[in-house]
């Protein structure tokens, strides 16, 4: 239907596609600067993109002042515990929603797509009642149990949308090659499934590696306290930041999510099922 | 391949499960009940964020600590963007720290919720005696005193000492501010190509305009017979209409610093753009930090109406009324602010401190330098605004004056518009 690009029409694509990439690296790199200015270079009325006298005062302080490292491994138990569980859960339930169409199923997706309309402050003393009420409130369990109930549904949607684009004719060659139930799931649909499993991983890790307002209201202690909680203490009345230590912390914050999508990456890519089926 | 990519699955799948219930085991109850032997522990939610302020808020509880072993605190950071929505849940859920550290305006609705205890009824006449009726007043609600105020916040201004000489401009003492009128002859004259005599910062205008207009006795909030209604007469108008003058007729204050908070017009001040910074007296500790090397500055006095008068919204600490332990917790209280750890707490934030004996040591152990004999002269100014007791006021400010003083500053609508519109936002929500 498309031919191939021409020259012209090529270059044009790269230019636009590293216009593109520069307009969403351009906060990262700026952080990075940022995070390595001393003080007086940070409200320069003509600031430089590299800092003239770079430091690493900011993450000093920022380590010695907040715990933040600390902080950050707190994050990242409370992240990948929250990841795995919620692809554990939502795999079988995501599978039998999309191949076992029922009215109930039907009930059920709706509910899930409206109990993300809910408010957090509508839920939030609630679930610290009930938290407290199990002996789960401050403790990183109740935070992992509230994360993965918080990012269930969207979870549910994304991966049952993954199994029903695996073609049904797959499951039931299987089966005519004489493959029980458990063996077509083991190794014709989880494994086509993985790029559907590692979006949803991914995805409930960041949501639970940059949640603040849970982990700000169920966690007293602080020595549990997560990262965007720490990092939020650099940031006064009225909106005045320690700009130096919140830059300092902020870029430590994105290097888990970054590295874990550098890795998983490859998960991603779509193209597995290409001629799976021949119609 | 598939069996081995299934088996990885279940691997990791395996280790989260294991590593949840370790979580669990090892999660630590924060909210077990204390045991009845052992030292009484007290949770102390602090909003310290500066660098020295916090250094100085943990040295005194390290001490405290050291020094009783019977009455052990623990320091919990906070910060100030979300400590409300912490304190709303924490009180609602039973589970709020002993000690609370916010501010005079907004404890009010927690103290008249119950939540927290009369100080009044728990610390020693002498500590009250250290700080000035005044003061106490700002945090009493419905005859109750909800914490105790330690420390202030005055509007001052900062300048370039450079441009102020260069002008022929003298710094005035610390206890002779400018006349309103003054201030806006001397940002005429520091007014050039290039250059604007003033910034005012207006991207939250309410407070500040309520908290100035109290130099012409503009009250906004007026109280009859228990029902309590928003004028704006003269007295109200005399500000914001000044502040508008400087940026739209005299052109001798910068359009542009509009949207901006107070820090974010450093780059320009330091700069050069803008020769005067009307601000908060806790602006000193950027100028200090940021200010480019051989950088002049000097903090003039509050400017003068009628009056030099501000409102006050003092930092607080609180006792929680659901605390066990609130003679312990009044007893640190009583230690922690102390005349020379008060003095401490405020320099580490730049702030005025309330007690008469904390600001003459301060003063003493800065040698007034770095604008401290103006800090500690505007503490006098410093009085009760009536709309720090208004109930309504958090939900006018938000909904009607904000945007309304928005308006207005950005040249859309007129000062009777802003008049009208202050007015009918206070019928909306004060009853």
């Amino acid at each position: 239907m498309f031919g191939k690009p021409s020259h012209t029409g090529r270059t044009l694509q790269y230019v636009a596609l590293t216009g593109y990439l520069i307009f969403l690296g351009f906060p990262l790199v700026w952080l990075l600067s940022t995070a390595f200015k001393p003080p007086r270079e940070l409200v320069r009325l003509h600031p430089s993109l590299i800092p003239s006298n770079p430091t690493v005062q900011n993450f000093v302080q920022a380590f010695t002042e907040q715990q933040l490292g600390r902080a950050a491994l707190n994050s990242l138990q409370v992240s990948l515990a929250s990841a795995v569980l919620t692809v554990l859960v939502a795999l079988p339930a995501s599978y039998a929603l999309a191949r076992f169409r029922t009215r109930l199923g039907t009930v059920a997706l709706g509910w899930v797509l409206l109990s993300q309309l809910f408010p957090f402050v509508l839920l939030i003393i609630p679930i610290f009642l009930i938290l407290r009420q199990v002996g789960l409130a401050n403790t990183h369990a109740g935070l992992v149990l509230i994360y993965v109930v918080w990012a269930l549904p969207f979870a549910l949607w994304m991966l049952q949308g993954f199994v029903r684009n695996i073609p049904r004719e797959l499951e039931e060659a299987a089966s005519v090659d004489g493959a029980s139930r458990l063996q077509v799931l083991r190794r014709v649909v989880f494994p086509l499934l993985a790029p559907g499993i590692v979006a949803t991983a991914l995805f409930s890790f960041i949501s639970a590696w940059n949640e603040f307002f849970f982990a700000l209201v169920l966690v007293k202690t602080p020595e549990l306290a997560t990262l965007p909680v720490a990092l939020a203490r650099f940031v006064g009345i009225e909106g005045t930041a320690r700009l130096g230590p919140l830059a300092a912390g902020s870029l430590l914050a994105t290097l888990p999510s970054l590295i874990f999508f550098a890795v998983m990456q490859r998960r991603l890519s779509s193209g597995s099922l290409a001629g799976a089926v021949k119609g | 391949m598939l069996r081995s990519r299934f088996r990885r699955l279940a691997a990791a799948a395996a280790v989260a499960v294991v590593g949840l219930g370790a979580l669990t085991a090892c999660g630590d109850g924060g909210g077990k009940d204390e045991t009845s032997s052992g030292p009484v522990k007290l949770r102390f939610l602090s909003l310290a964020w500066q660098k020295e302020s916090l250094q100085a808020n943990k040295d005194l509880v390290a001490k405290w600590n050291a020094e009783h072993p019977d009455i052990q605190v623990e320091y919990v950071q906070g910060d100030w963007n979300s400590v409300h929505d912490q304190l709303v849940t924490s009180f609602e859920g039973g589970d709020v720290a002993d000690i609370v550290h916010y501010e005079a305006s907004a404890i009010g609705e927690f103290s008249k919720q119950g939540y927290l205890a009369d100080v009044s009824k728990l610390l020693s006449d002498d500590f009250k005696g250290q700080i000035d009726q005044g003061v106490w007043d700002t945090a009493t609600f419905d005859d109750k005193v909800a914490g105790v105020p330690f420390l202030l916040e005055s509007q001052v201004v900062i300048a370039n000492k450079k441009l102020l000489d260069a002008a022929g401009i003298a710094v005035p003492p610390a206890d002779g501010g400018w006349t309103w009128d003054e201030f806006q002859a001397n940002a005429q004259k520091l007014t050039k190509p290039g250059q604007y005599g003033a910034a005012w910062a207006l991207k939250s205008p309410t407070n500040r305009v309520l908290n100035l207009a109290l130099n012409y006795d503009g009250k906004f909030f007026y109280s009859d017979g228990g029902k309590t209604e928003v004028k704006v007469g003269d007295a109200e108008k005399e500000v914001p209409k000044r502040i508008h003058d400087m940026i739209y007729t005299s052109k001798s204050a910068s359009p542009e610093a509009l949207g901006m908070s107070g820090a974010d017009t450093l780059p320009g001040f330091f700069g050069g753009k803008y020769a005067m910074l009307p601000g908060s007296v806790s602006l000193r500790q950027q100028m200090v930090e940021q200010a480019p090397a051989g950088f002049e500055w000097v903090t003039l006095p509050p400017i003068k109406g009628l009056s030099s008068k501000q409102a006050a919204n003092p930092q607080t600490l609180s006792i929680a009324e659901d605390s066990k332990h609130k003679k312990q917790a009044a007893q640190f209280l009583e230690w922690f602010l102390n005349p020379a750890n008060m003095a401490a707490l405020a320099k580490g934030d730049w702030l005025v401190p309330t007690g008469k004996q904390a600001n003459e040591e301060l003063v003493k152990l800065t040698n007034g330098k770095q604008g401290w004999d103006v800090a500690a002269d505007s503490a006098a100014d410093l009085t009760v605004a009536p709309f720090q007791k208004a109930d309504g006021y958090p939900e006018w400010k938000t909904k009607y004056a904000t945007p309304a003083l928005q308006q207005y500053f950005a040249n859309k609508i007129t000062l009777d518009q802003l008049g009208t519109q202050l007015v009918d936002g206070g019928k909306q929500v004060l009853r």
